[in-house]
C-alpha cells in the first residue's frame, strides 16, 4: 500500500488548498466578525408577544446613523414591514418567530437567517446603496409562504 | 498467479450457473420499484418546473407544496433506497456465493415494510395532511400516519441493512484470513452508514409520532432539526458512496482496464464511514442555538469528507489514463479518445464523474461559514442537489441498469438498447445542464427555494427572476423525456430483451497484486472511530441544546 508520486503531489496541493480556505474563512470568521448569525438566547415561543423586546416590535434608532430593528416572524409575515432607513446606517436585526421555522433574507445582501420558534436570532448589515430591497421568508412555512415578504427601503 | 485463475474459475462458474434465480427476483423487484418512483416522482417534478416558472398554476387540491412533498419523498428516499437496497444485493448475491435463505427472506420482509411504510406515509401527503417536505421540520406537523410510514420504511431499510451484515459476517467466518471482496466491502460500508446514520432521525420520527398524536405537548424544535441533518446528509454520502463504488469495481472492468489499487480504494471507504456522519451539521450554519467557534468546528468537518473524495479523483483518472494507454491512446490527452465513450455503461457514470468536479467545488463552498450564508436555502441549493444527486448519483445508476438489469433478468444489452441509453444520458445531460445551472444563477441573485411562483407583489428585483425560471422548466421539459427513456429502457431489459447471460462486471487488480493489509478488515474498528467522530461532533451541541432548550413548540398546521 503506497501513494503513487503523482498521487502525493495531488493530495499534498489539494489538501494544502484546503487548509488555506480553512485559515481564511477563520479569519473572517473571527478577526472580522463576518462569522454566520450564531445567537443563543432563547425565550418561550407562546408567549412571545408578552416577551421583552418582541412586546413592542419596531424599527428604534441606537446610535449615530444606527438602528435595532426589533422583528416578529409569523405565518406569513413580517412585523414591522416596510422598513425605512437612511443610506450608510448599520442595521442590526434582532428577531424571532411566534409559530413555524421561518427564514429572514434579503436579495442582495448577505442577510440571510434562520428564525427558530423559542429562539432570539441576530444578524447585522450596513446598507450602502439607496434602493428598495426585497425581504422574504427561505424556509417554507405553510400555504401562504410564498407571499410572505416585505421591503426594506434605504434613502 | 492463484487468485487470476481461481477468479477466472469463478467467473466461469458463475457464466454457467447464471445468476441465482431467487436473489435476481429479490433484485428485480427493488429495481422495479426503484423506476417507478423514477417515473411518478419526475412527472411531479416537472408540474413543480412549470409552476415555479410561472406557466401554470397547479390547483388547490393538489398544490405545490404537496408536489414538492412527493417528489422529494419518491425521489430521494424511495428512488435511492430501493436502487441501492436492490443493487447491493444483487452485487452480495454475485460475490459471496448466492445470499443466505434466512437473509434473503428479511430483504423480503424490509421490502414489504418500506412499501407499506410508503403507501401510509403518502396517502396524508396526497390528502394535504402532510404538506410538510421530507424534511418534515418541526412545528410543522403532519398527520400521525405521516411520521408512521417514515419509521416504517427506516425500519425496513435496518432489517435490509443487518441481513447484508448476517451474509457478509457468515462468508467472513468460512473465509478467516481472506479479504472480503471488494464488491462487498462497499456494501457493509454503505449498510452501516444507513444503519448508524439514521439512528438519530428515527429517534426524532418517534418523538414526532407522540407529539403528532398530542401525547406529549411540544417539541425541542432545535433538536429535531440536528438530529434531522444528522441523517440527512449522511444519506447523501450513503448515495455518493453507492455510485463511488460502480466507479472503483465496474466502470475499469467495462473500460477494457483493471481497479485502482485494492489498498487505497478500502481506505477511501473505511475513511467515507468514519468521517461521513457529523458532515450534516453544515445545513445548519445560519441557525441559532449554536456559537460560531462550533459551527467552524464543523466547516473542518465537512471540509475533511472531501480529502477521500480528492483521492477517489485521481484514482479514476489514473486508471482512466492507462487503460486508454494501453488501447494504444498516445499524447498528453490521446488516451481519452480511446475510452468507449459510445458505450452507455462508461458514458453514463463517466458524465457522472465529470459533473461531480463542479458539484463537489460548488459542495465545499456553500459548506463554508459566511458563503453558506449567501446561498443559505437559496435555489442555488436546490440547483446543488439536483448536480450531486441528480446528475453525479443518478446518471450513475442509470449507468448501471443497462448491465445489472440484463443481469438479473437472464437478458442481455443489444447494440439499439445501447444506443438509446447513450441518447437518454445526452438528453438528461441537457436537462441538467439548463436546469441546474439556472438553479444555481438565481440563487445567487436570491431566489428562494421550496417556494412557488411569486412576484411578491411585482416586487422589481423578484420579477428579475423570472427569465432564470424559465429555463427550469426547459431543463424540467429535457429530463422528463429522458425518465420516459429511462423507465422504458429498464423494464424493456427486465422483461422483453433477447435472453442471453450478462456478466456482473468486477474489475480485476491492477497488477503486479500488492498486498492489501488485513488491518483493513477491522470492521469493529472502524465502527468504534466512527461513533468517537460521531460524538466529537453531536455531544456538546445536542446536550447543549438540550440543556439550554426554551420551552417547546405545540404543533402547527399552517397549510
Amino acid at each position: 500500500m503506497k501513494f503513487s508520486k503523482h498521487e502525493e503531489i495531488w493530495l499534498t496541493i489539494s489538501v494544502g488548498m484546503l487548509v488555506l480556505f480553512m485559515v481564511i474563512v477563520g479569519y473572517q470568521t473571527f478577526a472580522l466578525g463576518m462569522g454566520p448569525p450564531s445567537n443563543k438566547e432563547t425565550l418561550d415561543p407562546q408567549k412571545v408577544d408578552q416577551t421583552a423586546p418582541f412586546d413592542n416590535p419596531g424599527v428604534f434608532e441606537v446610535g449615530p446613523n444606527e438602528y435595532e430593528v426589533v422583528m416578529v416572524l409569523q405565518v406569513f409575515s413580517f412585523t414591522p414591514n416596510n422598513i425605512e432607513i437612511p443610506k450608510g446606517a448599520t442595521v442590526h436585526f434582532t428577531m424571532t418567530s411566534k409559530d413555524v421555522v421561518h427564514g429572514f433574507q434579503v436579495a442582495g445582501t448577505n442577510l440571510n437567517a434562520m428564525v427558530m420558534p423559542g429562539y432570539i436570532q441576530k444578524i447585522t448589515q450596513k446598507f450602502d446603496k439607496p434602493g428598495e430591497y426585497l425581504v422574504l421568508c427561505n424556509e417554507y412555512c405553510g400555504a401562504g409562504h410564498q407571499m410572505m415578504s416585505t421591503t426594506i427601503t434605504v434613502k | 498467479m492463484s487468485t487470476a485463475t481461481s477468479k477466472s474459475l469463478k467467473e466461469k462458474a458463475n457464466q454457467v450457473m447464471g445468476v441465482n434465480l431467487k436473489d435476481a427476483k429479490l433484485a428485480k423487484s427493488y429495481m422495479a420499484v426503484a423506476f417507478i418512483a423514477l417515473l411518478l416522482g419526475g412527472i411531479l417534478g416537472l408540474l413543480q418546473g412549470f409552476e415555479r416558472a410561472g406557466l401554470i398554476q397547479l390547483p388547490y387540491w393538489f398544490n405545490y407544496y404537496q408536489v414538492l412533498t412527493a417528489h422529494g419523498l419518491l425521489l430521494v428516499v424511495v428512488l435511492t433506497a430501493f436502487f441501492t437496497i436492490g443493487y447491493f444485493y444483487a452485487g452480495l448475491s454475485h460475490c459471496l456465493g448466492g445470499l443466505l435463505p434466512k437473509v434473503r427472506k428479511m430483504a423480503w420482509i424490509g421490502f414489504w415494510m418500506k412499501i407499506v411504510g410508503l403507501v401510509i406515509a403518502i396517502i396524508p401527503v396526497l390528502l394535504n395532511k402532510a404538506s410538510v417536505m421530507y424534511t418534515f421540520y418541526p412545528p410543522l406537523a403532519a398527520a400521525p400516519s405521516f411520521y408512521i410510514g417514515l419509521a416504517l420504511i427506516v425500519l425496513g431499510i435496518w432489517v435490509c441493512a443487518f441481513g447484508a451484515f448476517i451474509n457478509v459476517a457468515s462468508w467472513r467466518k468460512v473465509n478467516k484470513g481472506k479479504h472480503l471482496p471488494i464488491f462487498a466491502f462497499f456494501a457493509t460500508a454503505v449498510f452501516i452508514l444507513l444503519f448508524f446514520g439514521s439512528i438519530g432521525v428515527t429517534i426524532e420520527v418517534l418523538i414526532l409520532i407522540a407529539w403528532s398524536f398530542g401525547w406529549i405537548p411540544t417539541v425541542n424544535v432545535m433538536v429535531s432539526r440536528t438530529l434531522f441533518w444528522a441523517f440527512g446528509h449522511t444519506l447523501v454520502n450513503i448515495w455518493y458512496l453507492t455510485a463511488v463504488s460502480a466507479w472503483y469495481v465496474v466502470v475499469p472492468k467495462i473500460i477494457g482496464g483493471r481497479r485502482f489499487s485494492d489498498a487505497l480504494t478500502r481506505i477511501v471507504i473505511i475513511l467515507l464511514v468514519i468521517m461521513n456522519i457529523p458532515g450534516g451539521f453544515h445545513h445548519q450554519i445560519v441557525d441559532p442555538g449554536m456559537s460560531q467557534a462550533l459551527k467552524f468546528l464543523h466547516v473542518f468537518m465537512s471540509l475533511s469528507i472531501s480529502f477521500p473524495s480528492l483521492m477517489t479523483a485521481f484514482a479514476m483518472f489514473y486508471v482512466f489514463e492507462r487503460t486508454g494507454r494501453k488501447l494504444g491512446g498516445k499524447g498528453l490527452f490521446g488516451w481519452l479518445r480511446k475510452l468507449p465513450w459510445g458505450d452507455v455503461r462508461f458514458l453514463a457514470p463517466m458524465i457522472a464523474m465529470i459533473a461531480f468536479i463542479p458539484a463537489g467545488a460548488g459542495g465545499i463552498a456553500q459548506t463554508t461559514n459566511q458563503l453558506n450564508q449567501v446561498v443559505h436555502n437559496t435555489m442555488w441549493v436546490v440547483g446543488h442537489f439536483h448536480l450531486t444527486v441528480g446528475t453525479s448519483v443518478i446518471l450513475t445508476f442509470f449507468g448501471i441498469s443497462y448491465w445489472l438489469i440484463p443481469h438479473i433478468s437472464n437478458r442481455v444489452l443489444t447494440p439499439r438498447m445501447n444506443k438509446v441509453g447513450v441518447i437518454q444520458t445526452i438528453i438528461w445531460t441537457i436537462g441538467m445542464l439548463f436546469m441546474s445551472g439556472s438553479m444555481h444563477a438565481v440563487g445567487l441573485l436570491g431566489s428562494p427555494r421550496r417556494t412557488s411562483y411569486s412576484t411578491y407583489g411585482d416586487n422589481a428585483t423578484a420579477l428579475g427572476w423570472d427569465p432564470y425560471l424559465i429555463f427550469v422548466a426547459v431543463g424540467g421539459t429535457f429530463l422528463i423525456i429522458g425518465v420516459l427513456i429511462q423507465v422504458f429502457a429498464v423494464f424493456h431489459m427486465m422483461f422483453f430483451a433477447p435472453k442471453g447471460v450478462t456478466e456482473f462486471p468486477i474489475a480485476d487488480p491492477e497488477v503486479p497484486v500488492e498486498k492489501t493489509p488485513m488491518w483493513t478488515e477491522r470492521w469493529g474498528l472502524w465502527i468504534v472511530i466512527m461513533l468517537v467522530v460521531i460524538s466529537m461532533g453531536y455531544v456538546i451541541p445536542l446536550v447543549e441544546l438540550i440543556v439550554n432548550a426554551p420551552p417547546g413548540s405545540p404543533p402547527f398546521k399552517t397549510w
